[in-house]
């Protein structure tokens, strides 16, 4: 009502213009224009400021409670756009609701080997490793909600959608943010935090794809449904303690149909300043799980492709480290991070050798490996919205025993490497493009040249800067 | 390998004990929140201020050591208003402290009992990056610091009871020296009153609408989008229909931008400080005035 009223009198001083102009000039006539724009816009700002705190009002007549408590946290969504004029307690309805972010992604790929038989020499990852299909796709794309479920949790659902129409359950978790001690307990389907890369989502990687020893050690990335505590030391050192249980399921690991524990992990971070310009957090983190059956083909002596199956005792070891640099601290415009890990696997136990006997008898037998990698990556943000960045993948072999299946099966000698640089244009905090070239040598004598063309787009609720 | 081990158990219970010592440990995300909880709590407080003058509060990480310095607070001190949104919630979600959460006595707001001005009309992200609840740089406008002043010495008595008429006695004295600062301040500046200026970023709303400056244009063509050539060429256009005096920027800021333009149109460039700490005369909240007035007056010469 009140804003018709303010619409009318725009208008109204609009309808008087013309009298006036006709002796004036065009600039003035702009002049004129802009103030009147200026004029309805602070009238309409001011309309809006008053139904707010009207609406305001009537929510907290409607709860009676003290204001202090009704003020939303800061964690949640943007306040709803503004609603009309007539609101009443049923539009509240949806006031709670949880902050909403989607991610859109979608990439150009360029390989020159057939990404379907994507494969890294001497390692049996599964899961999504392979680079994206040729031509066009999205890539993973996702889609989130997240808000505070009550005083004492946070809550957490991000689906993942595949170019392929499938649906994803990434994470699922809640958190305890208010327990006392330092203790910050989370619960559901969570990415590890072991490692640095670990526990960030694709989308805020420094390059399209992940590091090669996440592909070979972990499958892309480790997940699992479980319990995770973690604990902040009370130093001005950043002092971070953390455990996990899980289900284990995901590589390295299997499903298991088993009561109890799959997978447990732990891990210690360290981090702080250096100066007013330098930050940097470096961690260690150990992994275990027991893997039983997990299945894998492997080309054996003879060249036939046979089906293998890995039962035992999986452990992970992996150091981290990154450094930010940026002049006093504000990388607005330039800033320098360098980030590497080291990754070392211990695997115990028996492999069955052609598990589906579809060559003769199975034969299984002790097996043991001792295999390791590492990557380094530097980025350099040289204008506010532009980056370049270059990265080095290594993985060593390492040594394998195959017990009396060594008959079967030859060592791999070979040390699968990538070479990758990468530049991107961030227009605004909710969008990037970036085109990324990379040699990758994975297995001997083949070369996959790839080329990756990849936007990220955010919509909705802002996210947060993690580092 | 023992004996490091020692010290660490050694450092570990020395923190442990430290905060009882200092009565509050104080978290400001920025400087002049530190400034003030100084004026306001003296030696019964311990500050920690997240960033600096140097830093664009927009894009500042939820790095370690600031979820590290979250953890031991007792007050976290914000502007609110969605300034900290980028990296604040993921702090305090990682701290493990349950004092600072939000809506806990802990957790500080200072947007909150200032009136928000340029809340925006329309909420879309092709409007750059705008703040829902409205301009979060309130700490433009001397008056919001007092305003501020007064909620926080509260704040400050409710969690430490005990020291409650030292900070209400601080309290006191330091609006009555502020007030007659403001008053200062207002009086130097008004031949201020009405100069047309150009700004780089939307920060000196408050500023603007306290001393009566006009602002023209904006070198971002919109909110934290860094300015392009063909933005800039389109307010230099403006800027020969209606001429200003200057074109302002934060000290954070590139100077690149307003220099462009200043050479151009043949206006002076004024740096402000921003916050306490932007340059080397801004050293408290007093002199952050002092010279803010300063440097404008000697803009619109």
């Amino acid at each position: 009502m009140s804003r018709s009223i303010g619409l009318a009198a725009a208008f109204a001083l609009a309808g008087l213009l013309p009298c006036h102009a006709l002796a004036a000039t065009d600039a003035d006539l702009a002049e004129i224009r802009a103030q009147i724009k200026q004029l309805k816009e602070s009238y309409e700002a001011r309309i809006q400021a008053l139904e707010e705190r009207l609406k305001e009002a009537e929510a907290k007549g409607a709860s009676a409670r003290p204001a202090e408590a009704t003020a939303p946290p800061v964690a949640t969504a943007p306040s709803p756009a503004p609603a009309a004029p007539t609101s009443t307690a049923s539009s509240l309805a949806n006031a709670f609701n949880p902050a909403i972010t989607a991610v859109l992604q979608g990439v150009y790929a360029n390989l020159s080997q057939d990404p379907t038989k994507y494969a890294i020499a001497g390692f049996v990852p599964s899961g999504d490793i392979a680079p994206a299909k040729r031509g066009f796709s999205i890539a993973e794309s996702e889609l989130g909600f997240s808000a505070n479920v009550d005083d004492k949790i946070y809550g957490n659902l991000v689906f993942s959608l595949a170019p392929d129409n499938s649906i994803e359950v990434e994470e699922a978790y809640g958190m305890f943010t208010s327990l006392p001690y330092g203790i910050v307990p989370k619960f559901g389907r969570f990415l590890s935090s072991i490692g640095y890369l670990n526990d960030k989502h694709q989308h805020v990687w420094n390059f399209f794809d992940a590091p090669l020893p996440y592909q070979a050690f972990l499958g892309g990335q480790f997940k699992s449904d479980g319990l995770q505590v973690k604990w902040i030391a009370p130093t001005d050192l950043y002092l971070e303690f953390g455990g996990e249980i899980g289900d284990g399921s995901s590589f390295p690991g299997t499903d298991r149909n088993k009561n109890g524990i799959g997978s447990g992990a732990v891990y210690a971070h360290a981090g702080g300043e250096l100066g007013t310009s330098s930050e940097w957090r470096a961690g260690l983190s150990y992994l275990q799980l027991r893997p039983d059956g997990r299945q894998y083909l492997q080309t054996d002596v003879f060249g036939n492709t046979v089906l293998q199956s890995f039962s035992g005792r999986s452990q992970l070891t992996i150091a981290d480290f990154v450094w930010k640099w940026a002049p006093n601290g504000n990388a607005t415009r330039t800033s320098f991070t360098l980030q590497g890990e080291y990754f070392w696997r211990r695997e115990t136990g028996d492999l069955t050798f052609d598990a589906d006997g579809a060559f003769g008898p199975t034969s299984t037998s002790g097996y043991s490996s001792r295999q390791s990698g590492w990557y380094l990556d530097g980025v350099y943000k040289f204008l506010p919205a532009w980056r370049v960045g270059a990265r080095y993948d290594r993985l060593a072999t390492g040594t394998v025993d195959y017990g009396a299946n060594g008959v079967f099966l030859a060592q791999e000698s070979f040390n699968p490497q990538r070479y990758s640089v990468m530049f991107d244009y961030t227009p605004s905090e909710f969008s990037r493009f970036r085109l990324q070239y990379q040699q990758s040598k994975l297995q001997p004598d083949v070369t996959d040249n790839q080329w990756f063309l990849q936007y990220i787009l955010t919509l909705g609720a802002h996210g947060a800067h993690k580092f | 390998m023992i004996s490091s081990l020692k010290i660490l158990a050694a450092t570990l219970l020395a923190a442990l004990a430290a905060p009882a010592l200092a009565a509050l440990n104080i978290f400001a995300t920025m400087p002049e929140w530190g400034a003030l909880t100084e004026e306001l709590g003296g030696d019964k407080v311990k500050i920690y201020t997240a960033t600096n003058a140097l830093q664009d509060a927009h894009h500042v990480e939820a790095k370690p050591s600031l979820i590290a310095r979250a953890r031991s607070a007792d007050l976290v001190i914000a502007t609110g208003a969605e300034l900290e949104i980028g990296w604040l919630p993921l702090v305090i979600q990682q701290a493990g402290n349950p004092k600072i959460q939000p809506g806990k006595p802990g957790y500080f707001e200072a947007t909150r009992y200032v009136t928000l001005l340029e809340k925006p009309v329309r909420l879309d992200r092709a409007e750059g990056d705008v703040h829902p609840g409205g301009n979060p740089h309130i700490q433009t406008d001397a008056r919001n610091i007092g305003k501020v002043a007064g909620p926080l010495a509260a704040k400050l008595a409710e969690l430490d009871p005990d020291n409650a008429a030292f900070y209400q006695a601080r309290y006191k004295a330091f609006a009555e020296k502020w007030n007659a600062a403001v008053a200062r301040w207002e009086k130097q500046a008004a031949p201020l009153r009405g100069t047309p200026i150009i700004v780089q970023h939307k920060a000196f709303t408050y500023l603007e609408a306290w001393l009566g400056l006009n602002q023209v244009a904006a070198l971002e063509p919109k909110p934290g989008v860094e300015p392009t050539t063909a933005h800039l060429t389109e307010v230099l256009a403006t800027l020969q229909r209606t001429p200003v005096k200057m074109v302002i920027r934060a000290a954070y800021q590139s100077d690149r931008a307003s220099q462009w333009i200043a050479e151009r149109a043949k206006i002076n460039a004024v740096m402000l400080p921003f916050t306490v700490g932007g340059d080397a005369e801004a050293k408290d909240l007093y002199s952050l005035y002092d010279d803010t007035i300063a440097r404008l007056l000697k803009g619109a010469q």
